[in-house]
């Protein structure tokens, strides 16, 4: 069942939901229309999943379109994927005419009349070329194109300033554009599996059942066993921390089934770890969200210590579980993490590691950070500050 | 106590933030930086800072001290930009001229020009402020403080910041209604010497709440 708005009065600023139905009634009559390439599975459709409902609550007339191709398509979109976040790929013209033929094809297919259409990602960022534009189109990317590959990003361009402007996640992951370029951060939410409120009786039924004990403090990174993630660099880290403070590592990541490198990396964490009973390598399966919470909650310390990241929402989601966050000074980490007050930033493995004794040894410093998270999380990070940015962004729209 | 014959009108806020596209990697590139921007972008690093820090008073009270001190690493420069109050200054290009003037000085007295070396560069951002009524008035002291304690913090934020850049502002600053609706011309002046600047918008309506309902009591025991 979906979760109401008033739902959300618990945990969301005072006075937070009143602002945003005000705003809502100003906005009554008009549409949005967001339009991406799946319903199922990966953070745009999830995310989506969660706005709808809280959209047409609020009595904004809200549609979802889903653009269809065939595989090649898809295949033509993937490496898209990968070239504006500066993978080297290979595109030929048939490629090309493959993707705009897609979307040739779907903007005569879909309805993409609404005052406002959120066209998400590259894959449908064709679409403006082939329907009469009505509304305001805004070009939603929500990944680094900082340092894409030219060729793709030359063939892209073009479509994507005939949007009315663009919304990247943080500056850094942008372009240099004609066009208004908006920022939104993502959020979490705080009514979901993985950031509701757990009892205790939760948190230690998940903990036995993964055999994590809690008899010393946790050292916690939530995170896909990747090179970036530097799990490595976590466990070297521990080792120094452990010449002094006993603690527990647990390194939690998703199922490297089908991911060569992640399957590397993941034998190399294993190797790393050496059969050090204090060190938890966890494969989770991506639903383990229930149990990602729980890990969260039992934790002392939540460490991300990536040295290449995206926005980075584990740190979100420690800090909204009241927990200190040590992070690599990396993506969106570096704006989640006030240095000295709700965690620290780090450059290096003995960084982390001093971050790590200090707040192990300084226990009050490391609730108080813990406290000023939550805090943090609350006002920033969370689905109804999206809300409001998507709201706002409708009135500052000409109707 | 008094009723008013004009009621108080609570309007929250909600901004949109919007990227220039424009970067300083050094201390010159952010002193030609704030030379060159929108009056908006000042406010926006300066004032709606604010709106982002809502309970937590970060190290550093504005976006070009942060920057300097944390990403630079040049506390001298972070410390000399930090305790410029904006609220000293009657207009952003009043304040535009003077963070000029800082840092210029401060460039004139080093070989070279501090710049990001593990950091990362300052974004030139300005933001589109989204008025909002809540619908909530006051005719007395007592509806006055009321309300404050359950609006939005971004209402606290709309009533002390945004005057900066609005042409009529008497019509929604908060001590001018004290004033001239309510004619508690002390309460006003004590409303008017809280410095917005040197705490988070939750610490700062604390602090009203708290004058306001001294003022009450006073009201009740004279």
């Amino acid at each position: 069942m979906a979760i109401t708005l008033d739902a959300y009065r618990e945990v969301v600023p005072s006075g937070t939901l009143d602002l945003l139905r005000r705003l809502a009634d100003r906005l009554r009559g008009r549409s949005l229309l967001h339009v991406n390439s799946t319903r199922v599975g990966g953070g745009v459709a999830e995310m989506l999943h969660h706005y709808m409902p809280l959209f047409q609550e609020l009595g904004i007339e809200t549609r979802w379109e889903v653009i269809t191709g065939d595989e090649e398509f898809f295949r033509v979109t993937k490496s898209f994927h990968n070239a504006l976040q500066g993978q080297e790929q290979a595109f030929t013209d048939r490629m090309l005419a493959a993707y705009l033929d897609t979307n040739r094809t779907n903007a005569a297919r879909l309805n993409l009349d609404a005052d406002v259409v959120m066209i998400h990602d590259p894959q449908p960022a064709a679409l403006v070329e082939f329907v009469p534009k009505r509304g305001r189109w805004m070009w939603r990317c929500h990944i680094d194109i900082s340092r894409p590959q030219r060729r793709a990003w030359s063939f892209l361009r073009p479509f994507v300033v005939r949007h009315d402007g663009a919304i990247f996640s943080l500056p850094k992951f942008a372009q240099r554009l004609p066009i208004p370029q908006y920022l939104i951060h993502p959020s979490i939410d705080p009514l979901s599996d993985k950031n509701r409120e757990l009892s205790r009786a939760e948190v230690d039924g998940v903990l036995n059942r993964l055999e994590v004990p809690q008899d010393k403090p946790i050292l916690l990174q939530v995170s896909r066993f990747d090179r970036f993630k530097d799990p490595v660099g976590v466990i070297n880290a521990y080792r120094i921390v452990k010449k002094y403070d006993d603690c527990r590592l647990v390194l939690a990541g998703g199922n490297a089934e089908d991911d060569p490198e992640g399957a590397e990396v993941l034998r190399e964490v294993q190797a790393a770890a050496n059969g050090d009973a204090d060190i938890h390598v966890l494969v989770l399966p991506p639903t383990a969200n229930y149990e990602i919470n729980a890990l969260q909650r039992a934790a002392t310390i939540i460490i991300q210590k990536s040295t290449k990241e995206g926005f980075g929402l584990t740190v979100a989601e420690g800090m909204w579980k009241g927990k200190p966050v040590i992070g690599g000074f990396a993506g969106g980490i570096t704006i989640q993490i006030i240095y000295g007050v709700t965690g620290y930033t780090v450059n290096s493995v003995e960084g982390c590691a001093f971050r790590v004794r200090y707040l192990l040894n300084n226990p009050d410093i490391a609730r108080q950070m813990g406290a000023n998270g939550r805090e943090y999380a609350r006002q920033n990070f969370l689905i109804t500050r999206d809300l409001a940015d998507h709201l706002a962004l409708m009135a500052a729209s000409p109707g | 106590m008094g009723t008013a014959v004009r009621p108080f009108e609570f309007i929250g806020c909600l901004e949109l933030r919007e990227m220039l596209g424009r970067i300083a990697w050094d201390e010159r590139e952010l002193l030609v930086g704030i030379e060159e921007v929108p009056a908006d972008a000042i406010h926006y690093h300066s004032h709606s800072y604010f709106l982002r820090s809502r309970y937590l008073g970060a190290p550093y009270p504005n976006d070009f001290a942060t920057w300097a001190a944390i990403q630079v690493r040049d506390r001298v420069l972070g410390e000399r930009l930090a305790v410029i109050d904006p609220f000293d200054y009657g207009d952003l290009e009043r304040l535009r001229a003077e963070l000029v003037s800082i840092i210029d000085n401060h460039l004139t007295t080093l070989q070279t020009i501090p710049r990001v070396v593990y950091g990362e560069p300052f974004d030139f951002m300005r933001s589109t402020i989204i008025e909002i009524p809540t619908g909530l008035t006051a005719r007395t002291l007592r509806e006055f403080c009321e309300a404050l304690t359950q609006v939005d913090l971004s209402v606290v934020y709309y009533h002390f910041f945004e005057p900066v850049r609005s042409k009529d502002r008497r019509s929604t600053d908060p001590a001018v209604w004290l004033e001239e609706a309510l004619h508690l011309p002390a309460l006003a002046a004590r409303v008017r010497r809280l410095n917005p600047y040197v705490s988070s918008l939750d610490g700062l309506r604390t602090k009203l709440v708290a004058i306001c309902t001294a003022a009450l009591a006073e009201t009740k025991g004279a």
